[in-house]
């Protein structure tokens, strides 16, 4: 049977079902493929908190969303051109972001009455046609498949019926035309101890891709090019990861034992798992008894002189908030990286969220001034980390990282970054040579930085003691000396402000001024950009500023934000930057605020813009 | 052939770890002889003094490193125990002191307090019990008698009271030993004692609070009362105490009683201390608080299993010697890549 290859420049597949179905699986699977084709990709995981959710129901549905492109693409995309839906449940959640005409594959088998009666469908939507006017249909029963596939080999069904999301991706590599092999080789690797789940998992996969090839329900072939990605060798990269290396490079580049104390918390609980393999790179990993040990254990290591580094999410973050304070009084350098999610309280733990930046830049008691750095893709993350891990150092100061959900599990592409061109970062440890008549001042202040000397135990003439108590400045004895107050609050302050020097000039996206101006932070960056790219195609005037340093804010801002009758800040909160930059810089900064646990939709943009700036 | 040096340890006075700072704590409180023990015995633990950590969180104990002329941390209420076990996994070579007290230790930190205990870092704990929140201006501790009248407790305090050496013991700390403040001898040695124990010890010692809790342990350190009061612990000696040691511990059918030496008893029926043995030692912490036993100072527990800190220098080593050491451009180039042109 002839086959048409059909060639298109952009696909956006979700694969939805069960917890237990192996939907993630799947869908890092798929990306793995696409990526190594040379694809730009953008992906987004959405799994429930709850390990298993009661099969089959509503809230256990777990979905991968891919977006693979031949072009620059920025986001994991809105609506879905392909949903795979191996249940009732997973069809009746996700049925709405599918695109009118778009391909609906259903794994029949587990249309059974009790499932349908658990996802709320009275009759079966796949037998009862009402599916069929919006949507190509492709309703298969992969479980009897695969059983047959399998059926000479000695494994119990249950097994077997296991590997029913392996069928739909060959099935799906056989429509977009991606090669089986690596999947194979990783599943290979794998199940290396268990020969028998390797045979049947590629038999499964290949009866998918086979099913494609054979059976004259699919008539079409998609291609979609490589994308035109600057030259390089990549690898695809979650964002967790990325934190994981930016810190593991910044430990080399410092010559600093890395040392990372946390506690497991969703969605950071990755970074630990990552570092905790990295032993032979010096790694340190000590999983503490909570939050809090996470915490003042870094400041311990802080101070005798490690790179000291702790992760959590929002709940985890506002336990440590004290001994943030501490951090700053002691003027040590550490690394506190933030995946946010949905808050408060425990909130959304799985999905996404930007609601932890007022937290980052004021969750503290007293005058408490921290520097924030917020990572924009998956990638970034790197970048992020290791200019945390940089300023930390060369400022004694505690940094926030900003990532979260979406960019801890999303992925993409990344050009991998030649380490001999990252920045140097030089560390020197006190020594007695910085003694004045004898003494040491733990307090004295570079003239430049205002960093205070980093004398850790051990340097002989250097012992000294400091602590939580109001210092006094220069010798860091106890004051509660009303002027030294207000002096060592100025320098804290100072000394964070000054981190301003080592931000580059703002990368304006488009005309240096126009009618609106979208100014993101964080993961918004990708939708942002999206939006603004399709906004100029249309000549509109409107331009893009992305930010990366929060705190403190680049010294161009306010200049390039009165340049635009408008300026527009979506954001996954209520406002919180824009509360800033209204009182930072007097402009009438206004917010397109979504809550809704996922990144925002660049279409939600553009809706906001043109109504600003008139369509 | 080349000059050989031999390298001298360094020679401490007790003024070499007195600090420049005035001790401010209440005339007469027993921190000040604790600390004076602890600067007379450090020059004779023969660890250079700029390897000496002491680490405290927040209450009246916890000033003790300022007057300490060591590298020193004041940090916050509780967090001493977690900020001291950073501090020894970051740099193992350090002598790592905690300073703390029964409402920093126990009470906000007792979390902290116990995982320090089981995971069995090499390090330090002078938990100075005094029964009382002294900073605060006396509220009652989570270590006073039922009872207690106290500002926060008017008509007496309704929950019983941890005693912090079974607590320790059911952590499955590695070292568990008391001392007195008014016993400067007894208390030098425990504190050498803790020193050489490899793993954390766990040191209580109990302290008089003058303004807000004065005679707690009177019956232990007046003259009169004492010798019935305390059971001084040697390990491999028979458990006596009273005058001239005419009394002692037996175990009947495992339960201990009290005997006295004489026509029906004679040493030989008293119990001898083993300071390995975790059921002699639980049973001898739980001797606090019930007023017919004599209260045991000295060690009760000692035993050695690996600390936490050497083994993961250990796991570093294996991991280096099955790797090699890591590269992060090796890291970074490591799995799936492709190469775009």
């Amino acid at each position: 049977m002839k086959k048409t290859l059909k060639n298109v420049e952009n696909v956006i597949i979700r694969f939805a079902g069960d917890s237990g179905d192996g939907m993630q699986l799947t869908g890092g699977r798929f990306t793995e493929t696409t990526a190594i084709m040379g694809n730009d990709i953008s992906t987004l995981p959405d799994y429930p908190a709850e390990i298993r959710a009661p099969a089959g129901s509503l809230a256990g549905v777990s979905a991968f969303q891919i977006n693979f492109s031949s072009k620059d693409i920025h986001t994991p995309g809105d609506k879905v051109d392909v949903l795979v839906a191996m249940n009732p449940a997973a069809l009746k959640v996700h049925m709405n972001e599918l695109e009118h005409g778009g391909m609906l594959i259903c794994n029949t088998a587990s249309f059974t009455k009790k499932n349908l009666t658990y996802a709320g469908y009275e009759s079966n939507p796949l037998a009862d046609g009402s599916l069929e006017d919006f949507f190509n249909v492709f309703a298969i029963d992969m479980s009897k498949i695969v059983l047959e596939a399998c059926s000479d080999m000695d494994l119990p069904t249950k097994t077997v019926g296991r590997t029913k999301n392996l069928f739909a991706l060959g099935l799906l590599f056989w429509i977009f035309d991606r090669p089986t092999e690596t999947t194979k080789s990783w599943l290979r690797k794998k199940f290396a101890k268990r020969p028998e789940l390797i045979e049947a998992n590629v038999r499964a996969l290949d009866a998918g891709y086979n099913y494609g090839e054979t059976t004259e329900i699919f008539t079409t072939r998609y291609m979609v090019d490589k994308a035109d990605l600057p030259p390089g060798t990549y690898r695809n990269i979650v964002g967790n990861y990325a934190v994981s290396l930016g810190l593991v490079a910044a430990a080399e580049k410092s010559n600093l034992p890395l040392f990372y104390g946390g506690y497991p918390i969703t969605p950071a609980s990755d970074i630990l798992h990552i570092l905790s393999s990295l032993k032979h790179h010096n790694v340190k990993t000590f999983q503490a008894e909570d939050e809090i040990a996470g915490m003042t254990s870094i400041i311990g290591a802080a101070f005798t002189g490690n790179l000291a580094v702790t992760a959590s999410s929002g709940p985890g973050i506002a336990l440590k908030g004290e001994a943030l304070g501490l951090a700053v009084m002691a003027e040590l350098p550490m690394v506190i990286v933030n995946v946010q999610r949905g808050g408060p309280s425990t909130g959304l733990p799985t999905k996404t969220e930007q609601s932890d930046l007022f937290q980052a830049l004021y969750g503290r008691n007293g005058e408490a001034p921290i520097p924030v750095i917020a990572s924009a893709t998956p990638g970034d993350c790197f970048y992020t980390a290791y200019e945390a891990c940089r300023i930390a150092l060369k400022y004694m100061t505690p940094v926030f990282v900003l990532t979260d959900g979406y960019l801890a599990n999303g992925s993409e592409p990344w050009l991998i970054p030649d380490v001999d061109n990252l920045e140097p970062i030089e560390v020197k440890f006190a020594d007695t040579s910085i003694l004045i008549d004898g003494q040491f001042l733990p307090y004295m202040r570079n003239k430049e930085t205002l960093a205070r000397p980093w004398a850790i135990p051990g340097t002989s003439g250097l012992e000294h003691r400091i602590g939580g108590l109001e210092k006094e400045d220069g010798t860091g004895n106890v004051s509660y000396d009303p002027e030294n107050h207000h002096q060592m609050t100025l320098n804290r302050q100072q000394k964070i402000n000054n981190i301003v020097n080592e931000i580059p000039p703002t990368d304006i996206y488009g005309k240096t001024s126009g009618d609106l101006l979208i100014l993101s932070w964080g993961g918004t960056k990708g939708s942002c950009r999206s939006a603004t790219e399709d906004l100029q195609k249309e000549d509109k005037l409107v331009s893009h500023v992305h930010l990366r340093w929060l705190n403190p804010l680049p010294k161009d801002l306010g200049e390039i934000l009165i340049r635009f009758k408008h300026v527009l800040m979506p954001e996954i909160n209520m406002g919180q930057l824009s509360k800033i930059i209204r009182a930072e810089y007097l402009v009438d900064a206004q917010g397109l605020n979504l809550v809704k646990g996922k990144p925002i939709s660049k279409h939600r943009i553009i809706e906001k813009v043109n109504k600003l700036i008139g369509s | 052939m080349a000059d050989v040096k031999t390298v001298e340890k360094k020679k401490y006075s007790r003024m070499d770890f007195t600090s420049d700072q005035s001790v401010r704590w209440c005339p007469g409180c027993g921190d000040y002889a604790i600390l004076a023990q602890t600067q007379k015995v450090f020059p004779d633990l023969g660890i250079d003094r700029e390897n000496i950590v002491f680490i405290s969180g927040i209450g009246c104990s916890s000033r003790f490193p300022y007057y300490m002329n060591t590298f020193g941390f004041h940090t916050i209420h509780g967090r001493a125990t977690a900020i001291a076990s950073g501090v020894k996994i970051a740099n193992p070579d350090l002598s790592v002191w905690v300073v703390t007290g029964d409402g920093d230790g126990l009470s906000i930190g007792g979390n902290h307090t116990i995982h320090l205990l089981r995971r069995n870092i090499n390090i330090n704990v002078m938990l100075f019990n005094n029964r009382i929140y002294g900073l605060t201006k006396g509220q009652y501790s989570p270590t006073s008698e039922v009872g207690k009248i106290t500002k926060s407790t008017p008509f007496g305090s309704l929950d019983r009271p941890f005693n912090p050496l079974t607590l320790a013991m059911g952590a499955q700390a590695t070292f568990v030993a008391r001392s007195v403040d008014r016993d400067t001898k007894h208390m030098q040695a425990m504190i050498e004692r803790s020193h050489k124990h490899k793993g954390t010890s766990f040191l209580e010692i109990y302290q008089n609070c003058l303004i807000f809790n004065d005679g707690a342990f009177a019956s232990m350190t007046n003259k009169e009362s004492k010798a019935d009061h305390v059971l001084h612990l040697e390990h491999g000696q028979p458990m006596l105490f009273g005058n001239e040691n005419k009394k002692g511990i037996r175990l009947n059918d495992n339960v201990p009683e009290i005997i006295e030496l004489g026509d029906t008893y004679s040493i030989d029926d008293v119990l001898i201390h083993n300071e390995q043995d975790y059921v002699i030692a639980s049973m001898l912490a739980n001797f606090t608080y019930l007023d017919i036993f004599p209260d045991p100072v000295g060690v009760l527990y000692a035993i050695d299993v690996p600390p936490y800190d050497e083994l993961v220098v250990q796991q570093i080593d294996e991991a280096i010697g099955q790797h090699g050491t890591g590269s992060i451009k090796e890291l970074l180039n490591s799995g799936n890549t492709w190469i775009v042109e």
